[in-house]
């Protein structure tokens, strides 16, 4: 095996070749025979009662084929909460059925309640605009608050707005109050954690395509896990038994979250292909993007962190109210509870933490998990009221972290909120972020930026998630209501070449070069042979997805475990070959050799052997290479890290500019270091813009302000500054075979808390009593705060 | 209908489109160069930008009509002859300044745009000049890095592999 | 978008016939005009492209007075250089690729009320040549998206006297990119012009405090004591009417402090 391709090799990334010469293969790029093509009619207003849909001037126009309004999809079922979260007092939580076209109501702008199908993109848009809809509008439900004490609801038929109120650790609660209470100081802090839309690049798109000769369904469809989709399309949706199902999703132009989760249009082009008995795709625009992808965050919280006269943490108490949109999204309810409130005592020894998180119905697009999923929301919390306590009492943030931080002898550590912390050594990745950031040198960068007439500030954060999700067994007893382990087929070919099927979807992750260096790595081998296949469901034996930075860490075991097995096979058919016992054989660079002796067989050799097993042991071994393992983790990963950033605010605008942005982490063990760099500049990137830029606004009529990029404010190049990337200080992850963590969102979780941090600093040293900014801290608030 | 007729990436191609057809559509569903991307309708993203008589233009907001004669370079008329990746193609790859690959068409054909008028650009010239190109997952960190080394710069200063 | 038929005139003359087709709609470099109709917020029968008219193209100096045919794209202004504030605003239009296509008199005739020409327009005190007559800046600018343009007709040129000095100060409203406030600041013997663009309700207008003690003394400290109303500002979700009109000021004396 060349040296400098398996495992920790910055390996180019193979699948960049097609790409970067047009040829990727997207789904809007996918034109089937036949096809036609299904435009939605959607709601302009937030919420109201359907009292007529007249869809029969529409079925008459030029090239229409079909339309479809939400008593097509009244017997069908509705797309499930993949969670099931109870409130304090028992109750489980309310399920509003989310169907396929809105029936009875519409409940957000840009709820689709028809659907045009027909032989062109333009004549379908054209018909769509036929459809003449009788609604009759109500006030919209917008704010959290009001949508709390009010009684007009987005869902009559469950009488509340309130999703469900959770507790977390119930048990706790009391003790959290009395240590509030009785504490020497107590820091508050009311904060927003403001709604983001993700913005993948590649608008959702859809295709689905039946054959009526055998009945079986193909859906080609923008999602992070093909599998997950079918099991919703056929266990709730639309019934079609899974096996005659299949989903694919081909390239796809980056998640974040979003294409994680089942949406109706993929279960309308399924039924009208069927109906059509022609293949139908539909294809978001931008706007509809906007409208209708789930988006990210919108939690309002109020956090207090007690300390005691040394400045020991002696609790955190939230209490939140997360927007949970119009519907449930499948992991919705998962994300504001155990992915946000599992991590609230952060990288810290503090006892005692409670958290309240009342979720709450409102008329807005379903949110959901966005890059990070309730981990950058816990961290903001956190790490915002820290900042702010170390101001009150005097004390440098960095020494008040180190103080109540979790210290490397106290592995496993059960924290306060409920997870068991396997490894970690945040003091460490603080010296190393002193190091990288050049701490020493602020000062004198302050006084350049004083002297232009800047004010320079610096902000710091310490952050832990929770990822690899998940154990199974775990969460089945909070609420999930699937598993979330992984799976992967290993098929060495009779040539010696390998196709390694892997249920997590790659969409920018780099999992068609990652994987084959594990692979390689472990027989031997030049990562060129190995394949990855990934995407379509009909080929891998199945898949939980990308989300929750698990690929590597579940879906990289289950290759792992694949592997092992394709080793224990082969070391029986090469001791057959050499007449040695398989215990005597052993694998490096790829050849088998019988331990003590110059007796060897290539990898190759053996591979051709299994497919060719002529004087084989049949009756002691199988012919055929391939294996099959599913991976369960034992426990959720912890990447960890410290993060430093240092701005400058201008302060006749109010205008933020980073100037500096170091994000040091703990990966565990590192497969790529080029695709984990890259992961974390992605997630600074995502994170900076919560910070500073991207606003997701709705006016009282629940009307979407910022639904292009004319007002939705993505980053770009100018608005970043090169990043200072390290993961040196790397603790290996004690559970699963690579030690690894999972860096995908760590990026997007650290940065948002250490921007603000920053500004704040600016603007007290600038001689303004300035505490706290919601994000995004635009320069107009910026300067607001400032007056 | 109106029949046009352009060069694309070196050869002479025509169809029938309508008025409404926009340059980008013509492309995609005309000559199969699904390269193209679209990611917004406000001309904003930049996954479109394609190469108009030499300069970048974004073909989302131009009408096929308003091509008729013109010579369009695609992302798919960009490697070397021999099919190899160009020195812009080349260096995203070995800078890893691509993730899901979804905005990187636009960003090469406005990389190249960029260095035909300035052949040595600064880190702020290209990010200033990327305005008109969104990338959600890279950061532009290593995109930028990308374009100084396809420049000929010297990128070992810059952090990070 | 709804259909349309294209018409690619060679000569002004041929582009005014064009024009009289029902529900024509002139098309300059379409940067702003495709977008809108993709949203099918407008439905013209015949879309009258003027980048094939040889006339309204490129920019010629006479003495002291700079004519930008219509349709000459941002990036050639950017790359001209003959009116240094004007190539400097016009360099920071869109993005290069929007920029290759807008056009000054798409532009103008839009009158957006937060794109960046009409500031430079109004300052300059240009004249606005069409099809049928001349236009002082002072007498074409109406309000948001507003213009004296008729029925019909095209801007072919723009005549701008090149001042003393001048400069341009855009605060970007960070996700378009428009002008969140933007001030253009024109130096003439006979005075100095103030435009801003962005900021009111009104569109593009001239603060005219700001011009008399800048004519007075053409230094930031000028405008020390002024204020800007911020009455009939805009309020948006980027930023306050108050925001908007403290910002008038500040890009104003930064743009004095600037000018070249």
């Amino acid at each position: 095996m060349p040296k400098d391709t398996g495992i920790g090799a910055a390996t180019v990334r193979r699948e960049d070749v097609r790409f970067l010469t047009g040829t990727g293969e997207y789904t809007d790029d996918i034109t089937l025979a036949k096809q036609t093509y299904a435009v939605f009619a959607r709601s302009t207003v937030a919420h109201g009662t359907i009292k007529s849909i007249d869809t029969s001037a529409a079925e008459v126009m030029p090239g229409v084929l079909a339309v479809f309004t939400g008593e097509d999809f009244a017997e069908v079922g509705g797309n499930p909460a993949g969670w099931l979260i109870n409130s304090r007092d028992g109750e489980p939580m309310k399920e509003p059925k989310r169907p396929v076209l809105a029936h009875g109501k519409v409940r957000h702008v840009g709820d689709a309640y028809a659907a045009v199908i027909a032989e062109t993109v333009q004549q379908a848009r054209d018909a769509v605009e036929a459809i003449e809809a009788d609604i009759e509008e109500f006030d919209a439900i917008v704010d959290m608050n009001a949508a709390l004490s009010g009684s007009n609801y987005v869902h009559d038929e469950i009488g509340t707005n309130q999703c469900f109120d959770w507790g977390w650790i119930e048990d706790n609660r009391e003790a959290t109050d009395n240590a509030i209470k009785n504490a020497h100081h107590v820091t508050t802090l009311e904060l927003v954690n403001n709604r983001l839309v993700p913005n993948a690049m590649e608008p959702r798109a859809s295709i689905g395509s039946y054959k009526a000769s055998t009945g079986e369904y193909t859906l080609h469809t923008t999602s992070q896990n093909p599998h997950l989709t079918r099991l919703l399309i056929s266990a709730f949706v639309l019934g079609i038994p899974e096996n005659m199902l299949t989903v694919i999703a081909p390239d796809v132009g980056g998640g974040f979250g979003s294409k994680i989760y089942h949406y109706g249009e993929e279960a309308l082009v399924l039924a009208a292909a069927k109906r059509l008995n022609r293949p139908v795709k539909w294809t978001a625009d931008r706007t509809e993007s906007f409208l209708t992808d789930a988006h990210g965050r919108d939690h309002v919280t109020k956090i207090e962190l007690a300390l005691d006269k040394d400045g020991k943490f002696l609790a955190f108490r939230t209490d939140t109210k997360a927007n949970v949109g119009a519907y449930l999204s499948n992991f919705s309810t998962a994300t504001p509870t155990f992915l946000h409130g599992t991590l609230m005592a952060g990288n810290y020894t503090v006892p005692l933490v409670y958290v309240n998180v009342k979720a709450v119905f409102t008329n807005t697009a379903p949110v959901d998990a966005y890059r990070g999923a309730g981990r950058p929301e816990a961290t903001y919390s956190i790490e915002r009221v820290i900042d702010k306590a170390a101001r009150e009492l005097g004390m440098d943030p960095i020494e008040l972290r180190r103080k109540n931080f979790v210290k490397p002898d106290q592995y496993p550590f059960a924290s306060a909120a409920g997870l068991e912390y396997d490894a970690g050594n945040y003091d460490a990745l603080m010296d190393k972020m002193e190091e990288v950031a050049d701490v020493a040198g602020f000062a004198a960068r302050r006084a350049e930026s004083e002297k232009n007439g800047k004010l320079r500030g610096f902000g710091v954060n310490a952050y832990i998630e929770a990822c690899g999700i998940a154990p199974s067994n775990l969460v089945g007893v909070l609420g999930s209501r699937v598993g979330l382990y992984d799976a992967a087929t290993v098929r060495v070919n009779a040539t010696g070449n390998l196709s390694v099927m892997v249920g997590a979807h790659s969409h920018g992750q780099g999992h068609e070069t990652a994987f084959p260096q594990v692979v390689a790595e472990m027989l031997g081998i030049d990562p060129a042979v190995i394949d990855i296949v990934h995407g379509d469901t009909s080929k891998i034996p199945f898949g939980m997805g990308t989300y929750g930075s698990r690929s590597l860490a579940v879906c990289g075991s289950a290759v792992v475990r694949a592997t092992e097995k394709i080793i224990n096979k082969a070391k029986k058919i090469a001791g057959h070959m050499l007449e040695a016992s398989e215990h005597d054989i052993t694998l490096a660079d790829g050849v088998f050799s019988v331990s003590g002796t110059d007796k060897s067989v290539t990898f190759g050799e053996v591979a051709l052997k299994a497919y060719i097993p002529h004087e084989y042991p049949l009756e002691d071994i199988e012919p055929g290479l391939e294996e099959t393992a599913f991976y369960d983790p034992a426990n959720f990963t912890y990447p960890s890290g410290a993060y430093a950033c240092e701005v400058e605010v201008d302060p006749e605008t109010g205008k933020v500019t980073v100037e500096r942005m170091t994000a040091v982490d703990d990966f565990g063990n590192v497969i790529n270091p080029m695709i984990v760099t890259g992961q974390v500049q992605g997630g600074l990137a995502q994170g900076i813009g919560q910070a500073l830029l991207e606003n997701t606004s709705y006016d009282e009529n629940g009307q979407l302000l910022s639904a292009s990029y004319m007002d939705y404010t993505m980053p770009r190049a100018d608005d970043l500054p090169m990043f200072a990337v390290d993961h040196s200080q790397g603790t290996p992850c004690t559970h699963n075979p690579l030690g690894v963590k999972g860096c995908g969102e760590a990026g997007a979780i650290g940065s948002p808390p250490t921007v603000v941090n920053a500004v704040i600093d600016a603007l007290q040293s600038g001689g303004k009593d300035v505490t706290h900014i919601d994000m995004p801290v635009s320069p107009a608030r910026v300067w607001e705060a400032m007056q | 209908m109106t029949k046009v007729t352009m060069t694309v990436n070196g050869k002479t191609v025509s169809g029938d489109v309508e008025g409404r057809t926009l340059l980008a559509s013509f492309l995609r569903d005309d000559q199969g160069l699904t390269g193209t991307h679209i990611g917004c309708d406000t001309s904003q993203c930049g996954a479109c930008v394609v190469h108009v008589d030499g300069v970048a233009v974004k073909s989302c907001t131009m009408l096929a009509a308003e091509a008729d004669g013109a010579t369009v370079d695609t992302i798919e008329g960009q490697a070397n002859a021999d099919g190899s990746l160009n020195v812009i193609q080349q260096a995203f790859q070995d800078h890893h300044g691509l993730q899901c690959g979804f905005c990187t068409p636009g960003m090469v054909m406005s990389a190249a745009a960029l260095l035909k008028e300035n052949p040595k650009p600064s880190e702020q010239e290209i990010r200033e000049y990327l305005e008109g190109n969104i990338c959600r997952c890279t950061g532009y960190h290593n995109i930028v890095k990308a374009i100084m080394a396809a420049s000929g710069q010297d990128v070992t200063a810059i952090a990070a592999e | 978008m709804y259909n349309f038929d294209v018409e690619k005139p060679g000569t002004v003359a041929d582009a005014v016939a064009a024009m009289r087709t029902e529900d024509a709609q002139a098309l300059g470099g379409g940067q702003t005009l495709i977008p809108t109709l993709k949203q099918r917020l407008a439905s013209p029968s015949t879309l009258v492209s003027l980048k094939g008219v040889a006339e309204m193209q490129g920019i010629t100096r006479d003495g002291d007075s700079l004519r930008i045919g219509g349709a000459t794209t941002h990036a050639t202004v950017a790359a001209d250089g003959n009116y240094a504030a004007l190539s400097a605003l016009a360099s920071h239009i869109g993005d290069p690729a929007v920029r290759n296509r807008g056009t000054i008199g798409g532009s103008l005739a839009n009158n957006d009320p937060a794109a960046c020409y009409p500031a430079a327009a109004l300052a300059s005190g240009a004249t606005i040549v069409t099809t049928s007559r001349e236009i002082a800046a002072d007498d074409y600018f109406q309000g948001m998206f507003d213009t004296a343009l008729e029925e019909g007709e095209i801007i072919t040129a723009v005549n701008f006297p090149i001042p003393q000095a001048a400069n341009y100060q855009k605060f970007v409203q960070p996700a378009s990119r428009f002008a969140l406030v933007g001030v253009f600041v024109a130096k003439y013997a006979d005075g100095v012009r103030v435009a801003v663009t962005g900021a009111s309700n009104e569109g593009v207008f001239r603060w005219t405090e700001a011009e008399a003690a800048l004519s007075a003394n053409f230094a930031a400290s000028a405008l020390e004591g002024l204020s800007v109303s911020a009455d009939n500002m805009i309020a948006d979700l980027h930023g306050s009417a108050t925001y908007r009109a403290h910002l008038v000021k500040v890009m104003t004396g930064r743009a004095v402090a600037a000018a070249s």
